[in-house]
């Protein structure tokens, strides 16, 4: 059992969800009392020692939607990709977990979205630009006009000890992933050791968050139990423009925010009132802020040691980009 | 004139009762049937109201493009294509107010496409 825990324990994603997206840090945390010999003993195992990096999960920026409720447009994206561009340590990738654009019934008007999309992400200094697709970028063609645009939407990639896999669960129209996509993830999990560390990138959540707002993935749990041999799983998602955090075996689950517009807790409003929250133009950022997820100071690594803290953005904050750098800077994450 | 009413009111009792006897036989095997239509975004009704233990048959279709119907607590999910009609045979076993949903992603307004339904003692 001790073992188990220390084998979960080994890395830490801290994440910081500061409104405009999120800063993973992923860490390798040896148990106390452990030395470096597990991790080159993980090295071996999974092919790859795995080695300190950071990397920013943007979510839902929805290139082409015009409100209500926000007006801003691509505003919030761009100041994204501005503040990404800004931090002092530069993330090694920066992942997108859908709904890139906002789908259009005229093919060439979605693709000039897609070029959109493509233009501002752009200016991302960071090297590598992962992405997924969400159901308004793949929903209504099965995917043809994002795979010509952005590739395939399932694929997998390392890096850094890490294994990352992109799962589309929007392009066959319902909130499924697929047999053959299930097949695929298992054939692709067959090399690593069950210590692996494994980022699982999607757009929808992978669990029965809120169905009646279309909050789920209906073989969810199958692809959970295809990862639940593996001791270090995370799951990132978006679609439901608001953070979340959720733990399922060794799994943990998060939510990034929109870049666009936030929806409310479900559980505040009465189940038949999907509605985004109301644009405020005194304050167009509220219910933007700041989640900082933290390993807690003097406990025991182990999945529910993380502290978590949340710190609305103010218009200042947004507008000079100082929120995240100063919390960055006090050695908060 | 007198003798041709006597031949034909037999003949009308008959039938009327045959009539009565054929709905009352209809009533009792057969559940109700209830037309859903999905048109982006929105179906109509837009609210239903059904009684818990009593089979119905939604009988579903579509004015425009493909839509999805699903209720997992009412075991329904139900696919929805232009040009053909879907039945789906329910009995309600829990009471409550639900949503179904679209979940055939159909276009912007999708995220949004539901039905309320209310099942009652």
């Amino acid at each position: 059992m001790k073992k188990d825990m220390n084998r979960r324990s080994f890395m830490k994603i801290a994440t910081t969800s500061f409104g405009i997206g999120m800063l993973c840090q992923v860490l390798p945390v040896p148990a106390v009392g452990e030395n470096h010999d597990y991790l080159n003993f993980l090295g071996k195992q999974n092919g790859e020692k795995p080695t300190p990096f950071s990397f920013v999960q943007l979510s839902d920026t929805h290139v082409g939607f015009n409100g209500p409720p926000d007006p801003l447009g691509t505003k919030a994206f761009e100041h994204a990709v501005d503040m990404v561009n800004g931090l002092d340590q530069q993330p090694d990738l920066v992942i997108v977990t859908g709904d890139l654009t906002q789908d259009s019934e005229k093919p060439d008007e979605h693709a000039g979205r897609m070029q959109q999309f493509k233009d501002i992400a752009s200016r991302l200094k960071t090297p590598m630009l992962r992405m997924v697709p969400g159901e308004h970028d793949a929903g209504l063609d099965g995917g043809v006009l994002y795979r010509e645009h952005f590739g395939e939407t399932s694929y997998s990639f390392d890096h850094r000890g890490v294994h990352f896999i992109a799962l589309d669960n929007v392009s066959r129209a319902k909130p499924e992933v697929g047999p053959e996509r299930i097949t695929w993830l298992k054939k692709d999990l067959t090399r690593f050791s069950k210590t692996a560390p494994i980022v699982v990138m999607t757009h929808r959540p992978l669990f029965d968050l809120k169905p009646e707002w279309e909050w789920f993935t209906s073989d969810g749990d199958e692809v959970m139990n295809v990862l639940a041999p593996y001791d270090n799983v995370t799951v990132l998602y978006g679609h439901i423009h608001r953070d979340h955090e959720h733990e399922i075996g060794h799994a943990k689950h998060y939510a990034a925010r929109s870049l666009i517009f936030a929806f409310p807790d479900p559980e505040t409003v009465a189940v038949d009132q999907k509605k985004p929250i109301p644009f405020d133009k005194d304050n167009p950022f509220k219910n933007l802020g700041i989640r900082v997820v933290n390993e807690t100071p003097g406990k025991r690594p182990a999945a529910n040691s993380l502290e978590i803290k949340d710190v609305e953005l103010s218009l200042r904050e947004f507008n000079e980009l100082v929120g995240i750098q100063q919390l960055l800077k006090n050695g908060a994450i | 004139m007198k003798q041709k009413h006597w031949k034909i009111l037999p003949i009308i009792a008959l039938t009327i009762l045959a009539s009565a006897s054929f709905a009352r036989h209809d009533d009792q095997t057969s559940p109700r049937v209830i037309e859903i239509k999905a048109k982006r975004f929105a179906f109509e009704p837009s609210e239903l109201t059904l009684k818990k233990g009593e089979p119905v048959v939604l009988r579903l279709s579509t004015e425009d493009v493909t839509h999805g119907l699903y209720l997992k607590p009412l075991k329904i999910d139900a696919d929805i294509e232009p040009g053909k009609v879907s039945e789906v045979k329910i009995t309600p076993d829990q009471v409550g107010k639900f949503v179904a949903i679209c979940d055939h992603f159909c276009g912007a307004g999708h995220g949004n496409m539901h039905m309320v339904v209310n099942v009652v003692e």
